[in-house]
């Protein structure tokens, strides 16, 4: 009897943990799972046809270094109750708090429009006209903000974020070959001609969509909506390390689908990838790109939130997912505003959709380091963080990511200035 | 009324300077000059992807 009553009380103790765990999760595997947006996956599936499996490594390198830059935000919310934005007001003056917020916005539409090329194209392989996409998409994210409750929202938005994983099973089906996965994964390797500035243009893109300046706004108002306190720290923390590691199977699941089944093809979006991939296996091709609307729709409800979040805080609106429409109407139409200007740029005949999908992810990665260098030095304030500051491995590490990304910026801007340094 | 709308938004830009006047972590003059200095540096290598986007277009 002791037995049972221990493994009882045991089995108790695991289920109120896994039920807390739910409780308190769902920022950190939103913003990662909506990492994995239209461009992430445009650019997954190009760096697999392009460069086989020799690059699976490097996504999962990128895994503890989204989770490093995340994590902070993490801390930060949970910390002040303020969202990115305010805090950078707050801490840093008019002048500092306008250049974020206008990179902020700035970026975000950018990549709007992209997660609007993913859903569009996505579903032209249905035969469902762009403008037909772009208006249910509005009525569907319309619909599930106007609810009134965080709660509400995130719990659809999981469902999503379940969907995002659609790419694994159709990995699996393909057979693909295991001993190169692994091959792939564990041995850092360049591919067969060596560093060209495809293939950097190709690595910045897949740093960019890894780690983004709108995830660090949307983690951080995401904790404070939520009403996250100091104690929950640690299972904000499993969250975003469970997304984090979604993050990196989803963009190898990808890079398994094209590696396997186009490789050596020039693929530039998802969608090409998907289309290519019905008369070799529908069902994968179906797969694919379901999943590449998802992706897009995930990004963008999330997007968008970020840049409503931002502006609700500095301008003094309320801004909560809490409130219904009449108690934050501006919150709300600047929602909606974002999600039809980004929208409607998708249906401007002739626009270079695919470059505009690759470019909006360098360019992200480009301004990150701006944004990191602020959450890292209010993340060492003493006086905001307490206790809860960063420790000298966490500096080390955040420090060294915003180098790594200014050095490789850098040098993507000299080979596009100087093609010729890198063998074009 | 548009006019309206950007006098409204005028004059929240000015309550929210005034309001975050004073920053509450104060920087020495070499960090806010290494912060402009980054901040205009990665601008120079947006403008340079711009550039080479608009040449990839042609």
């Amino acid at each position: 009897m002791n037995i049972l009553s221990k493994f009882y009380y045991r089995y108790k103790k695991i289920l109120k943990t896994i039920r807390l765990y739910l409780i308190i999760a769902g920022p950190g595997i939103i913003v990662m799972v909506a990492d994995n947006d239209a461009g992430g996956i445009t650019t997954y599936t190009a760096t697999g046809a392009q460069y086989s499996f020799h690059l699976i490594w490097f996504l999962i390198l990128l895994g503890p270094v989204a989770y490093y830059v995340q994590e902070m935000t993490v801390r930060l919310g949970a910390v002040t109750k303020r969202g990115h934005a305010e805090a950078i007001f707050h801490s840093f003056g008019s002048f500092w708090g306008w250049f974020s917020l206008l990179d902020l916005v700035f970026l975000d539409w950018l990549t709007m429009i992209t997660e609007f090329i993913g859903m569009t194209a996505a579903m032209s392989i249905f035969g469902v006209p762009p403008l037909v996409t772009v208006i249910i998409s509005w009525i569907v994210m319309g619909t599930m903000v106007l609810q009134g409750r965080y709660w509400t929202w995130e719990k659809v938005a999981l469902l999503f974020c379940g969907l995002n994983l659609i790419y694994i099973p159709a990995a699996l089906m393909i057979n693909p070959p295991v001993d190169k996965i692994l091959h792939g994964s564990f041995i850092p390797q360049l591919p067969p001609g060596g560093f060209t500035n495809a293939l950097f243009f190709l690595l910045m893109a897949n740093i960019g969509t890894t780690i983004a300046p709108w995830m660090i706004f949307f983690q951080q108002s995401a904790v404070v909506d939520k009403g996250m306190q100091e104690k929950d720290m640690l299972w904000g923390k499993i969250d975003t390390a469970v997304g984090s590691l979604l993050t990196v199977v989803v963009a190898a699941g990808c890079v398994v689908l094209t590696a396997t089944l186009l490789p050596g093809q020039m693929i530039n979006d998802a969608a090409t990838a998907a289309f290519r991939f019905m008369p070799i296996n529908r069902y994968v091709g179906a797969l694919l790109a379901i999943g590449l609307f998802d992706a897009g729709f995930l990004g963008a409800i999330c997007i968008s939130l970020a840049s409503s979040w931002a502006f609700g805080e500095v301008f003094g609106w309320a801004h909560s997912l809490n409130h219904k429409v009449k108690e934050a109407p501006w919150f709300y139409a600047y929602y909606f505003f974002d999600l039809l200007l980004a929208g409607t740029v998708v249906l401007i005949p002739r626009a270079p959709l695919v470059l505009i999908t690759l470019f909006v992810q360098v360019i992200a990665v480009t301004l990150l380091p701006a944004a990191l260098v602020f959450l890292i030095l209010l993340l060492n304030n003493e006086e905001t963080m307490g206790e809860y500051r960063n420790t000298l491995f966490q500096n080390v590490a955040n420090i060294g990511i915003v180098v790594m990304i200014i050095v490789i910026s850098t040098l993507y801007g000299i080979s596009a200035i100087f093609p010729k340094i890198l063998g074009g | 009324m548009i006019l309206d709308f950007f006098r409204n938004t005028a004059g929240a830009v000015r309550a929210i300077n005034q309001k975050y006047a004073k920053p509450h972590i104060e920087m020495t003059g070499g960090v806010r000059f290494s912060l402009g200095a980054l901040r205009f540096y990665l601008l120079l290598l947006v403008g340079i992807m711009v550039y080479k986007f608009i040449t990839l277009l042609h």
